[in-house]
């Protein structure tokens, strides 16, 4: 699988970096732009995606009903999501019609109308997104349950809260598009069937007059959670737990991320093996590695009825527990038949590659080439990580609970 | 691009297409069998009996099964719907043998007590986490009221009562009326090794005894009806129709497709300027659904409770327009160009067109082509959708809402 990375800086800063995938006929891109829900002033949180839904209501030439047309008529799959740095926009098409895709992109992140008129409209959208994480209980409990770990305001729920949305006015949209909406800090990942210098070209003329604007500081404030439980009526009680890991760009990831492969990941990964296969525990248990650019977390999740939840959590705990006693050699063949696989696979998909690219340089500064990433893969040993767990067992757990009934921190958890 | 069959001895039939170009291959073995083969005093077989496939067979523990995947790398997981449940994994090209030999083998499962214990606590909380998420119950409800007592309007989970009450000797007694060689398709895309392909089905799935699995495939009758159900629990209204549509067998199913994406795709549809974009529900949808001898047109709505009535109105009235006035060549050129798209980029990967291949050969017994699939789409006219709309009008539908509200009126 021989792959080549490229990569520019414009003068205004803006970062294209893009893999070309000639196996393909399609195209897709991925835009980070420095302007995530970190950046929500304290008391508007959601101020961020307000401002995402904002602009997707009309820039340059379209009003909103044009700009949803065009983007539809040159078939572009597209998604917006906010989070934590960056928000990002991001789109999936037949290879020729990408630089019409990035056109109008280039408007909505230099010339969003932002009308006034629909501002209302936007709000309703707000809260009706705020409404349904409420009827889903799992992913409620991993929202509170990032809330608590990370120190604020990484981590804060990119939905925001109604109070807070219900001041926004247009001034505060129009301001925090101005601050935040930059090409410095802004990176485009391309990947799919491209023409590098076509593609440098076309990006030139779409984004090459963005003006800069000041970079903004973040300052974290750690508040530490140990356990809370939040009252919530169902039929099963959801159990998340998290607990500190390296993030993405320190040496040690691969080996940190290999350990939670060992516990979660295909069939044979110990969470499920013994929630689950073992002991019929629940349907859905999982841990997860989430990383930001300094601070990352391992988060499990298991969602059980109430009244088996503490022997769950017990359990769920016992294994990450346990996993400081290391990990076995086969556990870590699996490990590496299954991401390697994985590997492979991303080849066959622009929009997996185009997002990895960007989210690669934001952390890294350069992207890593599949390649890279196997290599790292081969080097994984049972020895290695082994010794990792022994430095850096699971610990200093944050746990959230939602459900009826609130649960017992099982003994021996710090 | 290459399409091959192979028919073993058995009946069981290998439908494939061979991409040389590929970094990996699909592999997916479609069982017809799914809710509407059951019977009421085993609702939820089919299902549970794909979970417990997994749990190991004459030759393997569960252990070995999950193992065994896990060291092909191979992503993989099954699915139950109310005809199919379909096994499946995708794997680098090296391990295409291994992974039949696994597929293959899970499908003789051996059924035993204890794990079907186990996993009848697993099933349980399955349900009981869908119960916690609404509009669980009202898909089901609103099923069960469209397809009255055929066999469509079955559940697929079955209910905690339903699955308590099963014993291990009727899901045996099921998989022997389900399970026979001639009742499976086995389809596969990607890089293929064709011939060792067929070499390492006969040497699995060969000795298969084939058996008697009919189902009888009759046209329901469709009942309208209008129904409340109350969950105090839910923050959001929730309401699902059901209007009949082309089956999976008619011509007019891709027209069905476009008419579903001018009243109601997620961007830039119909339904959603009416109620997406002013931000008056959070979701709003229609989709084309083909099952054997029958199809639906499925719209989805969820918004604040206060608005539900006026946007049960507002959909109303969005159908009762199109059936009258049809729709313009402007929005056909859009729907068609999102369709042309979606079609090439989930065909880029091997497990999308392992879908395709299989869905189209268990239902039609028919090969189709990304090709084909696009030209037909691109020959759809104004005229089409106009007949499919005709035919089978939207607002002749079941509706089915969930949330905290006791009572809302039915739009009118």
């Amino acid at each position: 699988m021989s792959q080549t990375i490229l990569s520019h800086t414009f003068a205004n800063g803006l970062v294209l970096v893009a893999q070309p995938m000639s196996s393909l006929q399609s195209a897709a891109f991925t835009f980070l732009v420095p302007a995530g829900c970190v950046y929500d002033p304290a008391a508007a949180g959601g101020l961020s995606s307000f401002a995402c839904e904002m602009a997707l209501r009309g820039a340059g030439e379209r009003d909103s009903r044009q700009f949803v047309l065009d983007l539809d008529n040159l078939g572009v799959e597209r998604s917006e999501a906010v989070f934590d740095s960056h928000t990002s926009y991001s789109g999936a098409t037949l290879a020729e019609n990408l630089p019409a895709a990035l056109a109008v992109y280039a408007d909505v992140l230099q010339r969003p109308h932002l009308p006034a008129e629909q501002l209302e409209a936007a709000r309703l959208v707000m809260f009706q997104e705020l409404r349904a994480v409420d009827d889903e209980p799992s992913q409620k409990a991993m929202i509170e349950l990032r809330r608590r770990y990370y120190p604020k305001p990484w981590g804060r729920p990119s939905q925001g809260d109604e109070e807070a949305l219900a001041a926004i006015d247009d001034e505060a949209i129009r301001d925090f598009v101005d601050r935040h909406y930059r090409p410095n800090g802004t990176i485009l990942g391309v990947a799919g069937r491209v023409d590098w210098e076509q593609l440098k070209d076309c990006v030139e003329r779409a984004l090459g007059g963005w003006q800069p604007r000041p970079e903004q500081p973040i300052v974290a404030i750690s508040a530490p959670v140990k356990y809370e439980h939040i009252d919530y009526s169902s039929n099963q009680t959801q159990v998340g737990i998290a607990y500190p890991t390296v993030p993405y760009r320190h040496p040690q990831y691969f080996t940190a991320w290999g350990a939670v492969g060992v516990l979660s990941g295909g069939m044979s990964a110990r969470l499920f093996t013994e929630v689950r296969e073992r002991r019929g525990l629940c349907y859905s248990v999982y841990a997860s590695y989430h990383s930001l650019r300094e601070l990352a977390g391992v988060f499990c999740y298991a969602g059980t009825s109430a009244e088996r939840a503490q022997e769950t959590l017990d359990v769920t705990v016992g294994e990450l527990l346990r996993l400081a006693e290391g990990v076995e050699s086969h556990e870590v063949v699996r490990l590496k038949a299954r991401i390697k696989s994985s590997l492979i696979m991303q080849q066959e998909s622009s929009s997996s590659r185009s997002s990895s690219l960007a989210r690669d340089w934001y952390h890294l500064g350069y992207a890593r080439t599949l390649e890279e990433v196997g290599r790292q893969i081969d080097a994984l040993t049972s020895e290695g990580i082994s010794a990792y767990l022994v430095e850096n067992p699971p610990r200093d757990f944050t746990i959230v609970t939602l459900g009826p009934a609130e649960l017992e921190v099982p003994v021996g958890v710090s | 691009m290459e399409f091959r069959r192979h028919t073993l001895k058995n009946g069981l039939e290998l439908v494939a297409e061979c991409d040389a170009e590929a970094y990996s291959s699909a592999l997916g073995f479609f069982v017809r069998s799914g809710s509407r083969d059951e019977t009421e005093e085993v609702a939820g077989v089919s299902h549970f009996l794909e979970h417990m496939a997994f749990k190991g067979t004459p030759s393997r523990s569960a252990d070995d099964v999950n193992r065994e995947f896990d060291e092909l790398g191979a992503h993989y997981n099954a699915f139950t719907n109310e005809e199919a449940t379909v096994f499946y994994a995708a794997v680098i090209p090296e391990c295409q043998d291994r992974a039949v030999d696994l597929l293959g083998d899970i499908l003789r499962p051996s059924l035993r007590e204890e794990d079907f214990d186990t996993e009848k606590q697993v099933i349980l909380e399955e349900i009981r986490m869908y119960d916690d998420q609404p509009p669980f119950g009202a898909d089901e409800k609103v099923k069960a009221l469209h397809y009255g007592p055929h066999p469509l309007g079955r559940s697929v989970l079955g209910t905690a009562e339903s699955i308590t009450a099963l014993r291990v000797e009727q899901m045996r007694s099921y998989f022997q009326s389900r399970y026979s060689p001639g009742n499976i398709v086995v389809a596969a895309a990607g890089a293929l090794d064709f011939d060792a392909l067929v070499r390492a089905l006969e040497r699995c799935c060969g000795p298969w005894e084939p058996f008697a699995a009919e189902r009888i495939v009759t046209r329901p009758k469709f009942h309208d009806g209008y129904e409340v159900m109350r969950k105090e629990s839910a923050t959001q209204q929730y309401a699902l129709q059901l209007a009949p549509a082309p089956a999976a067998e008619d011509e007019d199913r891709f027209a069905a497709k476009l008419v579903a994406t001018i009243l109601g795709d997620d961007s830039g549809s119909r339904l959603y300027w009416e109620l997406i974009d002013p931000g008056l529900a959070e979701q709003a949808a229609v989709s084309h659904y083909e099952y054997e001898g029958a199809g639906a047109f499925m719209t989805y709505m969820s918004c604040e409770p206060e608005q539900a009535g006026e946007n049960l109105e507002r959909i109303r009235a969005l159908f009762t327009r199109a059936e009258a006035g049809g729709f313009t060549a402007a929005e056909l050129e859009q729907a068609k160009n999102k369709i042309r798209s979606r079609i090439v980029l989930s065909a880029e990967r091997p497990r999308g067109r392992m879908f395709v291949v299989g869905s189209d050969w268990v239902h039609r017994r028919e090969y189709r082509s990304v090709d084909d699939d696009l030209k037909t789409v691109a020959a759809i006219k104004l005229d089409d959708l106009h007949a499919v709309l005709a035919k089978y009008p939207v607002t002749r539908s079941t509706t089915v809402t969930i949330g905290p509200l006791a009572e809302l009126p039915a739009g009118k």
